[in-house]
């Protein structure tokens, strides 16, 4: 059992989500930095199913009912374990009664907490995943709640510590080209590429909404709603485009310009309002 | 089988076109009776069908797409008739009563009469993309996505009307509001509105 003090400015539980109920509008879900959530896993010997605390900018505190074995990964958040500091990116005893807290990350937006066994609450639709868009799930964490841990440990963690790449000062993310290219300028790949894009505030676990150069279209009329990827950058009139996260919705009606690639997912889930992205051809 | 085009969509899906929602049906038939390797899923469309796979799509498998023989749609049974009340006091029905020539009245009248029909699900849990709207009732979205719908909210957007499950980001235009429950999980099935079922709203 972990008692939650603080969630911080946003914590939700997250395993590897939903898939398979798109045909009745599930959005996948799942951890925004899958990556991330996997290696936290894999640190404390869970399975890969087993359910993590997604930690948005730090701020997490939580107190240990009995002696856990953790490992937090992802945004390097700064860990005080009972009053001392602790490396990310590694597995951590928590004592009985004593104390985790996260601080900020001076990078990065999403660290993963796993406790060996997995957070246990009640699946819906086989997945653990608060997802923001449908509200499937649990609310996301409050001061007070009581996470149970589940019977998902497999076998005895091995490794140490992971080497993990650092969340770029310059993030770049690779994209394909999406299959409504032809329905915006031809500019607009261009302007995709070649400038720089800043995260906005209105951004959140369904997309991040990007502002720079104005996307024209080359087409007016209005596109029927069809399937979307995370990772997919659709442009709405307003030609401000947003691209898609985790909590995506299963099918959207403006022109997917592009679509950054599944090994760049986890660093664009790392973007935070005001960091500055750019954009390249795989 | 008429027009197939096979358009790239990242490194874990292509999306297949057709002309029509027949079409549609036909595809995703072919394909779950004989998937791609890999696949993984099917998220039909208006006029598409997303296939999402577990690895890169290559060169063969667009081949395969394109030569999809697809399954003769079967004279189908109608679907359940589902009623659903709804009040018609949404903030769009001026623009809408504007847009379509007529006093909201009359529109209120003219889509209390219609029955529609569950062509398929996408957006938000549970939510049905409703076919049937005459082209004279038929409006292009808000220029501007709104950021909150309220749950229960019944829009219009092109060829189709729909009704929002839960409170969620939105750009359709707004004519009214159901009490209905859209998506359950404790309910099987889950969602009120399946593809097939016929769907009326009855004004209150």
């Amino acid at each position: 059992m972990l008692t939650v003090l603080a969630p911080g400015p946003r914590a939700t539980v997250q395993d590897r989500g939903r898939p398979g109920w798109a045909a009745i509008g599930v959005p996948r879900s799942g951890a925004a930095d899958r990556a991330a959530h996997d290696l936290a896993n894999r640190l404390v010997g869970n399975r890969p199913e087993a359910a993590t605390v997604e930690v948005t900018a730090g701020g997490l505190r939580v107190r240990a009912e009995r002696t856990l074995l953790l490992a937090v990964t992802g945004a390097p958040a700064p860990i005080d374990l009972a009053g001392r500091p602790a490396a990310a990116n590694a597995p951590l005893t928590l004592p009985a009664g004593a104390v985790l807290t996260l601080g900020v990350p001076p990078r990065g937006l999403r660290s993963y907490l796993a406790v060996r066994g997995g957070v246990d609450v009640p699946p819906v639709l086989g997945s653990r995943s608060t997802d923001s868009l449908s509200g499937l799930g649990p609310a996301p964490l409050a001061a007070g709640d009581r996470l149970g841990v589940g019977s998902l440990a497999g076998e005895e963690p091995v490794v140490d510590v992971a080497a993990v790449a650092p969340v770029p000062e310059r993030p770049v993310l690779r994209v394909l080209p999406g299959p409504r290219r032809d329905w915006l300028a031809p500019a607009a790949w261009a302007a995709l590429t070649g400038q720089e894009w800043q995260v906005s505030a209105d951004s959140d676990r369904i997309g991040l909404r990007l502002t720079g150069p104005r996307l024209e279209r080359a087409r007016t009329g209005e596109l029927p709603s069809e399937g979307l990827v995370a990772g997919a950058i659709q442009v709405p009139p307003d030609g401000g485009p947003v691209l898609f996260l985790a909590d995506h919705p299963v099918t959207g009606g403006y022109p997917v310009l592009a679509v950054v690639v599944t090994a760049d997912l986890g660093l664009a889930a790392q973007l935070r309002p005001g960091d500055v992205v750019r954009f390249r051809a795989a | 089988m008429t027009r197939v085009q096979v358009l790239p969509f990242g490194d874990r899906a292509l999306l297949v076109e057709v002309d029509d929602l027949a079409a549609v049906a036909a595809v995703r038939a072919a394909l779950e009776h004989r998937p791609l390797p890999g696949q993984q899923e099917l998220v039909p469309g208006a006029r598409t069908v997303l296939v999402l796979l577990d690895r890169p799509p290559g060169d063969v498998d667009v081949a395969a797409l394109r030569r999809l023989r697809t399954v003769a749609a079967a004279e189908q049974e109608p679907g359940p008739l589902v009623e659903v009340p709804v009040v018609f006091d949404g903030p769009d029905l001026p623009d809408v009563a504007a847009l379509t020539g007529r006093p909201p009245s009359v529109l209120v009248d003219e889509l209390a009469g219609l029955e529609l029909s569950v062509a398929f699900g996408g957006f938000a849990p549970g939510f049905a993309y409703l076919t049937g709207l005459p082209g004279h009732l038929q409006v292009p979205r808000r220029a501007t996505p709104r950021t909150r719908v309220p749950a229960g909210a019944v829009g219009l957007a092109g060829p189709f009307a729909g009704i929002y499950p839960t409170a969620s980001p939105g750009g359709w235009q707004l004519v009214g509001r159901t009490d209905a429950v859209l998506f359950d999980v404790d309910r099987e099935p889950p969602a009120l509105l399946r593809p097939g079922a016929r769907v009326r709203f009855l004004p209150c």
